[in-house]
């Protein structure tokens, strides 16, 4: 465990090293949370009453979006990993006394952590500050402040369980270019990130809470501005922990059947 | 003790010829060509030994020592490294080597060396005071002493080799694959790196085996060699079997290849 430890520490402060990199993501992500909250006011304002969410909900469910961006978009996964399939570098990793999933996944976590920290900050107390309905709200309650964090900690976990099954099957592809278009697109859409899930007609939403995208961000963003039952957070909760499990196990699968068949590339 | 006992290993290569035709054709038909990178290779090395494992450009030194060093799994063929068989048993063959690609950067590019090292450290789980002794032993030896606090994309080839060497040594390998461990490095690095690996073998009793093109290295360091040639072993013996007169060795070895037509 130690020394996945320390990959952790080491790329958590190597992420802390970019900081025009976190300035620049904190400023875009102002203007996209800014853009997309004046889209849905410009509809809330036609009939409120026809949207399953308030809007309050939507703008909090905006701004912890772009606050927490690092810990769920699927397009920034880690091209350093990509590479060292692609050029063979890997045969260093697999010199060590470590299982390659396990150092993925702790890597991975780090990168992440490492960003969101960076960018959450700024987001969240500039937003909390805002005029009423475009500011983010408190959480509805203390509990459901914890299960936010909660659910983010799984949603971060699922997103990159998913990515590592992306990072395992390029050692069967080479090429990672039409993975990544497929997944990041799948994800974008199914997760929620494009919109929220609860604006889609009633039965496919049903369906789309089942697949693994819905572990990702949708449930603790929406934890968080209390747009779920009690009834519908557990089941959405067990849900994260299911997909958690099933997608680590294949990703497990994958990659200890890669590296049984791996060819190193170039030379 | 390492053995390895007709060991095949072949690879599936998609060949076409030049031209925009052409890579219309393998479009549709692609043309796969099995290359026998190892054709039954059988050696075995003696603990403590130095062994120079020398060939053409691919030859398969490469293939046979990521075969040692438990990355690559055969088609057949029997391969015990200490009564493990490396890519079966990998985690805990691994903790017992040290390998360095001549080719290849194991060092984090944006960190200082001194963090990949403190990496390593728990990696390896190395304990502290072995730790520091290593460390200072390596930067004595290696002469790293304020290389160490720069970040490695700063260091020219000779100085990251000479970090890459001491990284693949901090935890005391019983065996130490070298795969062209002197590439790039000028005069008195490669001379430095040389008399390094010859005391490592001394103090330690580490076996060593060594690929590489730069003939002056295995002069100095090896008696034995293994010739491999297309896959196959062609010679296995010592300087003195190849040399014949006063002929430099790079010309021995030039003509050794020549009479076996590799």
């Amino acid at each position: 465990m130690q020394k996945y430890l320390s990959f952790f520490r080491l790329r958590f402060s190597m992420g802390l090293q970019y900081r025009t990199a976190a300035f620049a993501g904190v400023i875009t992500q102002f203007a996209w949370g800014a853009m997309g909250i004046l889209v849905y006011r410009a509809f809330y304002e036609v009939d409120s009453t026809a949207f399953p969410m308030t809007f309050s909900a939507v703008v909090s469910y905006i701004w912890m979006q772009q606050a927490f961006l690092a810990f769920f978009t699927v397009w920034m996964m880690e091209n350093e990993i990509f590479d060292s399939i692609i050029n063979g570098n890997i045969s260093y990793e697999l010199c060590r006394p470590i299982h390659i999933y396990d150092m993925w996944f702790f890597r991975t976590i780090a990168n992440r952590f490492s960003a969101a920290t960076l960018r959450c900050f700024p987001i969240l107390v500039v937003a909390s500050f805002l005029p009423k309905p475009f500011g983010l709200q408190p959480p509805a309650s203390l509990i459901h402040f914890f299960l936010f964090l909660i659910t983010l900690l799984l949603g971060l976990a699922v997103t990159v369980s998913l990515c590592i099954l992306i990072y395992s099957l390029t050692f069967f592809t080479i090429s990672p270019a039409g993975l990544k278009i497929l997944f990041t697109s799948m994800v974008e859409f199914f997760s929620g990130a494009v919109i929220p899930l609860p604006f889609f007609p009633e039965k496919i939403q049903k369906m789309m809470e089942l697949l693994p995208f819905a572990s990702m961000q949708n449930v603790a963003l929406r934890i968080y501005s209390a747009d779920m039952t009690n009834r519908q957070m557990f089941s959405a909760v067990t849900l994260q922990i299911f997909w958690l499990i099933t997608l680590v196990s294949c990703g497990k699968k994958l990659c200890s059947m890669a590296e049984k068949k791996v060819s190193i590339q170039g030379g | 003790m390492i053995t390895m006992e007709h060991i095949c290993k072949s690879y599936k290569i998609a060949k076409r010829n030049a031209g925009f035709g052409e890579a219309c054709k393998a479009l549709f038909h692609r043309k796969y060509e099995k290359i026998y990178a190892l054709n039954d290779i059988t050696f075995t090395i003696k603990d403590g030994e130095m062994v120079g494992y020398i060939g053409p450009n691919g030859a398969g030194k490469s293939s046979t020592i990521k075969i040692l060093s438990g990355i690559l799994t055969p088609d057949s063929g029997n391969c015990f490294v200490d009564g493990r068989i490396p890519y079966k048993d990998r985690i805990e063959h691994v903790r017992q080597i040290g390998v360095v690609f001549g080719q290849r950067s194991q060092l984090w590019w944006d960190v200082p060396v001194i963090d990949s090292f403190e990496l390593l450290k728990d990696i390896y789980s190395i304990s502290s005071s072995m730790y520091h002794t290593n460390l200072e032993e390596l930067t004595a030896l290696l002469n790293l002493g304020e290389l160490l606090r720069s970040p490695v994309r700063q260091l020219s080839l000779g100085q990251r080799m000479r970090c890459e060497i001491a990284a693949s040594l901090l935890h005391n390998p019983k065996i130490l694959f070298l795969d062209e461990p002197t590439i790039g490095l000028d005069a008195v690095s490669k001379l430095a790196v040389r008399d390094f690996i010859h005391k490592q073998n001394q103090i330690h009793k580490t076996t060593v085996i060594l690929t590489t093109h730069d003939m002056q290295d295995i002069e100095a360091l090896t008696k034995r060699i293994i010739l491999i040639g297309k896959g196959k072993i062609l010679m296995d013996g010592t300087l003195e079997d190849i040399q014949k007169g006063n002929k430099n060795i790079d010309e021995t070895v030039a003509e050794l290849y020549r009479t076996y037509d590799i």
